[in-house]
């Protein structure tokens, strides 16, 4: 739960993020949070409401909006993910999405760089939240400076008892990362770790230079998990194939039948090269309030009831 | 059974035949990856401690624990014997399996004894209990300073230290929790 203080804080970093992707020339978009389907992602389950769904992401919509033509967009939007708690996860949660068509990820890596810088800035010349963002850890990196770069092949290398293709083949992956490498991303300087293994990424496209691995990444401060973005995917019939691995994998997992995203996949044909990225806006206010727990940074977490 | 979302500090399970309480938990769920439930769990019987990860389709069996409401009757030797004060069953604990506990136990005492299964594994006591002293040096007057303390024994056996005003005979309210005198109790 937020005090008065932190509301003012939580109210600044909205228009914050909105000042800078605006003075971006990117269009703010707000599309519906209710939708009767869903993308189909085996480790993510939508809440139901009525018999459509809590949207766990924006990313559908966005990017058929992308077909509609737009060049760059952002939104802020709730997203809801069923079974989602913890002290980094809430059920429901504030996401930032932005799309840039005729780009690939590294672009996005640039704007996450830049996004922080000028969030930084904006709030630390506003005096009343002075002290709280000097306490910042991201108040210690020098943000300005390029940030480091690792592959999940490395990270795997450097911190793992086995390789990133052993991890997958004995379902080792997500324990690896969670254990071994989390931690030690992004202490000194965020850090964006990248190329991730086709199967763990059903919408980001393959990397042309190495077709076992896609143009994905996710961005670590303080082994926080923060953000995730990649290449899309715009091959409809390569999309669709994915799609109906997932929904094969949801039913045998826990049941339920997902449905194939028909409009979205016609929609896809329309784009031709662009990448999407989410960022938690919770978690980057944890780290501006250097807050330990997603409950104290929201006005009101399901301890609040 | 529970299942991996009911995981939670606090939650008591069944392990190959074992109950565990959990006692720290952290929910996590790495980019588009599946959700781990870390859990670090105490043996609730002989205290070992371990730390697991779970995943969503992971079920765990409820432990079978159950409280009962006993009075304590008297010891031979290192047998403790308690009665069920509903079915007048009656049973025994050893000195190790009640620890500190034998400190403040006296005839006729209404306890709380956990069973896993059939087996008593630990008996939870009233939070005050009121003890009589049977030894103690008589106050020498004169020492007024009024934060000295003086020891003890009480007619467990058991020994405190307590406010130099405190004499034999007198009947005293000991805080189980911390073993530590709370006052004076007026007859």
């Amino acid at each position: 739960m937020l005090d008065l203080e932190g509301l003012h804080l939580r109210a600044a970093l909205f228009r914050s993020i909105r000042d800078f992707f605006v003075g971006q020339d990117f269009l703010e978009v707000d599309t519906p949070v209710r939708q009767p389907v869903m993308i189909p992602e085996s480790y993510i389950e939508p809440i139901r409401a009525g018999s459509w769904f809590l949207q766990t992401s924006p990313e559908q919509c966005m990017k058929r909006l992308m077909g509609r033509g737009a060049k760059r967009i952002f939104q802020l939007s709730p997203c809801f993910r069923k079974g989602e708690s913890g002290r980094k996860h809430l059920e429901e949660f504030m996401m930032l999405e932005w799309y840039r068509q005729d780009a690939d990820y590294t672009q996005l890596m640039d704007d996450c760089r830049s996004l922080l810088c000028h969030v930084m800035a904006d709030l630390l010349k506003q005096k009343r939240f002075a002290a709280i963002i000097k306490r910042s850890c991201l108040q210690e990196m020098e943000l300005q400076q390029q940030w480091p770069r690792m592959s999940v092949e490395d990270a795997f290398l450097a911190f793992c008892p086995t390789t990133a293709g052993e991890a997958l083949s004995k379902n080792l992956f997500d324990e690896m990362m969670v254990e071994h490498i989390e931690p030690q991303l992004g202490r000194i300087l965020p850090l964006f770790l990248y190329d991730y293994p086709v199967q763990c990424s059903s919408l980001a496209r393959r990397k042309e230079s190495d077709p076992h691995v896609v143009e994905r990444f996710e961005m670590y401060v303080n082994g926080l998990e923060l953000a995730n973005g990649f290449s899309e995917l715009t091959d409809i019939e390569e999309q669709r194939s994915r799609f109906n691995q997932e929904i094969m994998r949801i039913k045998e997992m826990s049941g339920r039948d997902a449905q194939m995203p028909r409009r979205f996949l016609e929609d896809l044909q329309l784009i031709e090269r662009a990448a999407g990225i989410a960022l938690g806006f919770d978690r980057l206010l944890m780290l501006l309030m250097s807050k330990e727990s997603i409950n104290e940074v929201v006005s009101f977490s399901p301890a609040d009831w | 059974m529970f299942s991996a979302s009911d995981l939670r500090k606090g939650l008591k399970i069944q392990i190959d035949g074992d109950p565990y309480i959990i006692i720290d938990f952290e929910f996590s769920k790495p980019g588009k990856g599946q959700a781990l439930y870390r859990c670090k769990m105490r043996n609730m019987i002989s205290g070992n401690q371990f730390v697991n990860t779970y995943r969503s389709n992971d079920k765990f069996e409820k432990a079978d624990l159950e409280e009962r409401n006993m009075q304590y009757l008297y010891n031979q030797d290192d047998q403790y014997h308690f009665m069920d004060t509903q079915n007048y069953e009656q049973l025994f604990l050893t000195r190790e399996q009640l620890g500190d506990n034998i400190n403040f136990l006296i005839d006729n005492m209404e306890v709380q004894v956990l069973f896993f299964g059939t087996q008593p594994i630990d008996v939870s006591l009233p939070i005050f209990v009121d003890l009589t002293v049977t030894q103690a040096d008589p106050w020498a007057r004169g020492d007024t300073s009024g934060t000295d303390t003086k020891p003890i024994t009480v007619e467990t056996g058991y020994q405190l230290q307590v406010p130099p005003f405190v004499e034999e005979g007198d009947k005293i309210q000991i805080d189980t929790r911390t073993g530590a005198y709370v006052t004076r109790v007026k007859e």
